[in-house]
């Protein structure tokens, strides 16, 4: 155990390393991007074509009306998409996808979330894969920088009417940090063994004479976006424990570099924007210490994990690929949880009971640290806002964050964002066991594993769903017309609601006028402040989720204990 | 404590009431689950015990929990009945000043012809039917019948009614002491007084309104802090609603009353009891200090003030120029100066004339006044006064420029000493001082300069300390005063403050302000002047002096019944208080909520799940106790704060960092682990009734 705490630190020293080193650069890259007056030629030529002015601004409403109407249309083009597979090229014989788990998928790719009800290589065909999923792991991942901008700017306005336009942000998020992003890493994956090939499926005989069907695809441009844009939907079904999707520790290492690498350069560009880069430092270091700590503590549990088998093996390593190890996986795990992105390469279904029970958490932390590209800045700093609301009233001011005072306009919307997580979580596991025909469902045919684990199970889909990570507890047949349907409402829910919320926010924020800063204002750059930010993510979701984790993986996990 | 509390009981009882309930949803959604959980008492034993986990919970624990949660309800209705009690009381003695009055009403009242109303046709009508622009005369020992302004005459007025101060004031016609208050009594002289306020709406009704509390209203931050305890409170309902469903899955359900107490221990009933009580003995508290606010929302402001500015004359010095130091010129002595000028001084009325003598003698002269002395006065074109001495001396003391005048005239200065009575003369007015030369002429007509009295104005004392500790909560203050920039600069640096404004007009004033805010900065002043008004209307917290004009009252936002200027730095603190205490004790309320999972959570399931019983940290005694302990903790520590509540939290002039690690640390951490320690005290308790 002593060797591998010490691969653990070192493989997390250079996670560390790598993400302190991109930090400036990238964050201040995209600051300039968001905030620059000029625009490329291809954007310009975009902004003609869908009849956009791009020097125009927009209010919050129209900004929310932009972001709902975009995403509509690609949940309509992706349900399509999939309900004529047959008729497509490249469709590789498969047919057309059932209504429900049509609508999951498109709902979960457009809402970054990439909960995957299906297995891809027996589901979709490539032009599906390409032209549907590997587009919207673009878009949904630009839509959510451009919310986190648009609420940054807020922060940074002076009596503005006006939080930026939604077509400008959305395309400068593809065109100019995500797109370049993707491009280095699938080359860099495609040099670590990653197939790309339009080749379909393969039968070869293996050693033993059985036949076997080795499928091919687009792989490695898709998976770079998988990471690079935090979404986590796989070309295959093993995600990124599949050998043509990762298949070396150092590939594994650098996905989760990917994984974090925009989310945490974000506070950076957060920072430049409103001028004092020590407010991105604070927010920054707030989520490496929740980092730093759970992928601490599931490492840990993991390799002493109690039972026969894990004893005999030396540690948890059920579910887990031998080419990763334990600590590979707690890393990758830890990284694809805390950030939204849900690619998996060993199974968090395997994994102990607390260790399992340490990847719901890191989703119910509400995806902030670091979270979703985007999403992850936005909702760090909605809990910013609430953490500031008490401290204020602690020091005798009314409360302000950035100069923006914190009245009930903005109290209404930060608590309508904390409460809907929980609730679509909450609502969504319960109606799970209470509605009779749904539970004989959900018993009989989802859960894998009755008992304690089975209602982990559908409590990690709820958990995962609602805060758009997309990873699953596998035991879980989710496949199902009630899961595709409630997942898919919870994912929609779960992404849109939030937005709507941070940018009535923004709204509200950006009228304002900033108030200067004096001895008595709450600093909010050092230490204390820090603290007081890591208290409050704790204590919301403690305190929300501690009786259904108490029911799930606490029962399951302190009985073996 | 415990008397104000039981007086305070009937009321309490009579808030339980749910139309007035529901106003406080945290309170109400306690109330509903005392309830219910009374009405499973009742049926419980007629239709026997619901199927619930684990084993059966003894009859006495429903009713347990039924009566706590009454309790708790009751026990927040209490804390806002003492606190609105306190009021109750000042609001009586107000009331006794509002019985109508008789009052001599003018008819056809003429300002031009018969300003006094001595010819006037007069008419008794009783003080309730007196209109908006009714004139009526009020003499020595009548009460003035309402809210007014003086339109001519002059009289010494008790105003111990309103402001419990016992000497009584002037009020005159002109100026800024015009304005009179309904119910208070003139004790000398007549005054013609025109009425300001129309009936019902005098400043004692807006008062007895206020210290009441039912002119309250919610302010903008306990808005919203009201919403984020409504969202915590349905977050709570929702994680409680929806257990059942999923242990039930495990076959594991949990009973009505075991849910109600969970919710009740989780929602922020601390805060939601204390509330609407720390408001309103945040406005007692001002009231106490004899400042009303007209709303919460200004004491609020208050809190967040960031720029205060105060006049030089009366609040940063005294406002009389007093003599500091005597500086002889040339090589006159100290001894002989100061003997000069108190000589001169002895008969020179002016508060400057007898700072002189005091200075004078502070070093030692004691002389008795010359006999057969002639006092020469000041006049407007001397510019100088002194004595006439029975042997001829001359003693003089005035303006450099015409003593030196004086002097040269029988004879003259020596250059040397004429240059150093100039850089006397220079030093002191760039110091913000007034130099008075002394001069003496003796018998034989022989002229010379003694020296220079420094003259100045005398900042207050403890304002310099009292300056800083504003800048320590990040409070800028802004000196406002008529004199000169150089005065103005060497006085703002001897009081400390932070920046001035000279040569100030109103409309300077009023400019001033409005760039401040348009910087984001939120301003208080006080002012008492007609001419005030607009800037007292423009600032965020306005406080206007009770002496002051009924348009300077009007147009502010409180009003300090000792019309003492720097008051303004106690309400700021007051507002600040209000607010701290409200986010300490929602901090205090949630962070509670971990030691109440850890009493809960084991009890409800530690039977079905046995791996869960490591979380009874605390090792309560069993499933009905622990949770029938933490219901009851939670009752008991609303009782506990309402003395912090009504008293406030300690305030302490540092920087917001400092403010916020303490109360953290106070209220943050020992809201976590005071309910570990109380429950387990509770349980130990608890544990000892049978059946539990």
């Amino acid at each position: 155990m002593g060797a591998q705490l010490w691969l653990f630190a070192a493989q997390l020293g250079t996670v560390i390393l790598v993400l302190a080193v991109a930090y400036r650069p990238l964050g201040d890259y995209m600051a300039f991007a968001y905030a620059s007056p000029r625009h490329l030629r291809v954007e310009r030529g975009f902004y003609r074509l869908i009849g956009v002015d791009p020097s125009s601004e927009q209010s919050w409403p129209a900004y929310v009306r932009a972001v709902l109407a975009f995403s509509t249309a690609g949940i309509v083009l992706l349900y399509a998409l999939q309900r004529v597979q047959e008729l497509l090229p490249w469709s590789l014989g498969l047919g057309p996808v059932n209504e429900a788990l049509a609508f999951n998928t498109a709902v979960s790719f457009v809402t970054n979330t990439n909960w995957q009800s299906y297995s891809p290589e027996a589901t979709l065909g490539f032009t599906v894969q390409f032209a549907g999923l590997a587009v919207q792991n673009f878009l949904s991942a630009a839509v959510g920088i451009a919310v986190a901008v648009a609420l940054v700017r807020a922060f940074a306005a002076r009596h503005s009417s006006t939080i930026g336009n939604f077509w400008v942000d959305v395309t400068r998020g593809t065109l100019r940090i995500l797109l370049p992003l993707a491009a280095i890493a699938a080359v860099l994956l495609v040099a670590g063994g990653v197939v790309q090939n339009l080749d379909g499926f393969h039968t070869v005989t293996t050693l033993s004479g059985a036949t076997q069907e080795i499928p091919g695809g687009p792989v490695a441009s898709q998976e770079a976006i998988k990471i690079v844009g935090t979404n986590g939907g796989g070309y295959f079904n093993a995600n990124s424990a599949h050998p043509f999707e990762n298949p070396l520790p150092w590939t594994s290492m650098l996905q989760i570099i990917l994984m974090l690498v925009i989310p945490f350069a974000l506070p950076r560009t957060f920072g430049r924007l409103v001028n004092d880069n020590r407010q991105g430092y604070a927010i920054a270091a707030v989520m490496a210490t929740f980092f730093v700590v759970s992928s601490t503590v599931m490492t840990l549990l993991e390799l002493g994990g109690s039972g026969s088998a894990p004893r005999l093996a030396g540690a948890a390593l059920e579910g887990k690929e031998l080419r990763f190890g334990i600590v590979g996986s707690t890393l990758y795990g830890t990284s694809s949880t805390l950030t939204s992105t849900g690619a998996v390469n060993s199974m968090h279904d395997s994994y102990t009971a607390l260790g399992g029970g340490m990847a719901m958490i890191n989703m119910m932390l509400g995806e902030v640290a670091p979270g979703g590209v985007g999403s992850g800045l936005y909702g760090m700093l909605v809990i910013a806002v609430i953490a500031v609301f008490i401290a204020g009233l602690m020091v005798g001011r009314t409360p302000e964050y950035l100069g923006k005072k914190i009245r009930a306009r903005e109290m209404t919307l930060a608590s309508l964002y904390i409460l809907t997580t929980p609730a679509l979580v909450l609502a969504g596991t319960a109606l799970s066991f209470a509605i009779p025909g749904v539970q004989a469902d959900v018993t009989g045919t989802s859960i894998a594993n009755p008992g304690l684990h089975g209602f982990s199970e559908v409590l990690y889909a709820f958990t995962s769903a609602a805060n758009n990570n997309g990873s699953a507890f596998a035991g879980l047949t989710a496949n199902t017309p009630w899961l595709n349907t409630a997942l898919g409402v919870a994912m929609m829910l779960g992404r849109f609601l939030p937005i709507v919320f941070v940018l009535a926010l923004a709204g509200s924020l950006a009228q304002q006028d900033p108030v200067p800063v004096t001895a008595g204002t709450l600093p909010t750059h050092r230490v204390q402040f820090g603290g007081l930010l890591i208290g409050t993510v704790v204590l919301v979701s403690a305190l929300t989720y501690f009786p259904a984790l108490a029911l799930g993986p606490l029962a399951e996990g302190l009985l073996h204990s | 404590m415990t008397s104000p509390l039981i007086t305070a009981l009937p009321t309490a009882a009579r808030k339980l009431d749910p139309r007035l309930m529901w106003r406080n949803p945290v309170m109400f959604i306690v109330e509903i689950g005392a309830a219910l959980t009374t009405v499973i008492a009742i049926t419980e034993p007629l239709l026997g015990a619901p199927a619930g986990a684990g084993r059966p919970l003894a009859p006495s624990f429903t009713i347990g929990i039924a009566a706590w949660l009454w309790i708790t309800v009751v026990f927040a209705n209490l804390a806002e009945a003492v606190a609105e009690g306190r009021g109750k009381a000042q609001a009586a003695s107000l009331r006794a000043t509002r019985t109508s009055t008789p009052a001599t009403r003018v008819i056809d009242y003429d300002e031009t012809a018969d300003a006094t109303a001595e010819r006037a046709r007069v008419v008794e009508v009783s003080s309730a039917d007196l209109t908006l622009g009714d004139v009526v005369i009020v003499v020595a020992g009548q009460v003035i019948p309402g809210d007014g302004d003086v339109v001519s005459g002059i009289a010494s007025v008790d105003e111990s009614a309103i402001t419990g101060e016992s000497a009584p004031v002037i009020r005159e016609f002109g100026g800024d002491r015009s304005a009179v208050t309904g119910g208070t009594r003139v004790l000398s002289d007549r005054i013609v007084v025109r009425i300001t306020s129309k009936p019902g709406e005098t400043f004692v009704d807006r008062m007895i309104r206020l210290v009441e509390g039912a002119a309250r209203q919610k302010t903008p931050n306990e808005i919203a802090l009201n919403i984020l305890l409504a969202s915590l409170s349905i977050v709570f309902v929702i994680v409680v609603l929806t257990i059942n469903p999923m242990a039930g899955y495990a076959g594991r359900e949990v009973s009505i009353p075991v849910l109600i107490a969970l919710l009740v221990c989780l929602i922020p009933t601390t805060i939601g009891a204390l509330l609407s009580a720390i408001g309103i003995a945040g406005m007692d508290r001002l009231v106490q200090r004899n400042v009303l606010a007209m709303s919460g929302r200004a004491v609020e402001a208050a809190g967040d003030v960031t720029t205060l500015l105060l006049d030089k004359t009366g609040t940063i010095t005294y406002g009389n120029r007093r003599a500091t130091a005597f500086l002889p010129v040339g090589d006159a002595e100290d001894t002989e100066l100061a003997r000069v000028a108190r000589l001169a001084s002895l008969a020179d009325p002016t508060p400057e004339g007898s700072s002189i003598v005091t200075l004078a003698e502070e070093q030692g002269q004691h002389e008795p006044p010359a006999r057969g002395a002639i006092v020469v006065p000041f006049t407007a074109q001397t510019r100088m006064s002194g004595v006439d001495l029975a042997d001829g001396t001359q003693l003089r003391k005035g303006a450099a420029s015409m003593v030196s005048a004086w002097v040269a005239e029988t004879g003259g200065i020596a250059p040397e000493q004429s240059r150093h009575l100039d850089e006397i003369v220079t030093r002191v007015s760039e110091a913000g001082g007034t130099p008075l030369v002394v001069a003496v002429r003796d018998a034989g007509g022989d002229a010379r300069v003694l020296g220079v009295i420094q003259l100045k104005d005398v900042v207050k004392d403890g304002l310099v300390e009292r300056f800083a500790e504003l800048r320590a909560m990040g409070i800028r203050t802004v000196m406002i005063t008529g004199d000169n920039p150089l005065t103005a600069r060497a006085i703002a640096a001897e009081a400390g403050v932070d920046d001035f404004l000279a040569e100030a007009t109103p409309e300077d004033k009023l400019a001033l302000i409005r760039a401040e805010q348009s910087g984001g900065n939120l301003v208080a002043m006080t002012g008492d002047g007609t001419n005030d008004a607009p800037a007292l209307a423009q600032a965020d917290v306005g406080v206007a002096m009770n002496t002051g004009t009924s348009a300077a009252k009007e147009a502010g936002n409180m009003v300090d019944l000792d019309s003492d200027p720097t008051k303004l730095i106690d309400i700021v603190r007051i507002g600040k208080q209000l607010l701290i205490t409200r986010g300490a004790l929602t901090t205090f309320s949630i962070a509670n909520d971990v030691a109440k999972y850890f009493a809960i959570i084991p009890a409800m399931f530690a039977a079905a799940f046995p791996g869960l019983a490591v979380l009874n940290v605390m090792a309560l005694h069993s499933s009905a106790s622990a949770i029938l302990s933490a219901i009851i903790f939670n009752a008991l520590v609303i009782v506990a704060l309402i003395p912090l509540a009504l008293r406030g939290v300690r305030y302490r002039p540092v920087s917001a960092s400092r403010i916020l690690s303490r109360n953290l640390l106070i209220y943050g951490l020992g809201g976590i682990i005071a309910p570990f320690i109380g429950i387990k005290l509770i349980d130990l308790i608890v544990s000892l009734i049978p059946g539990f």
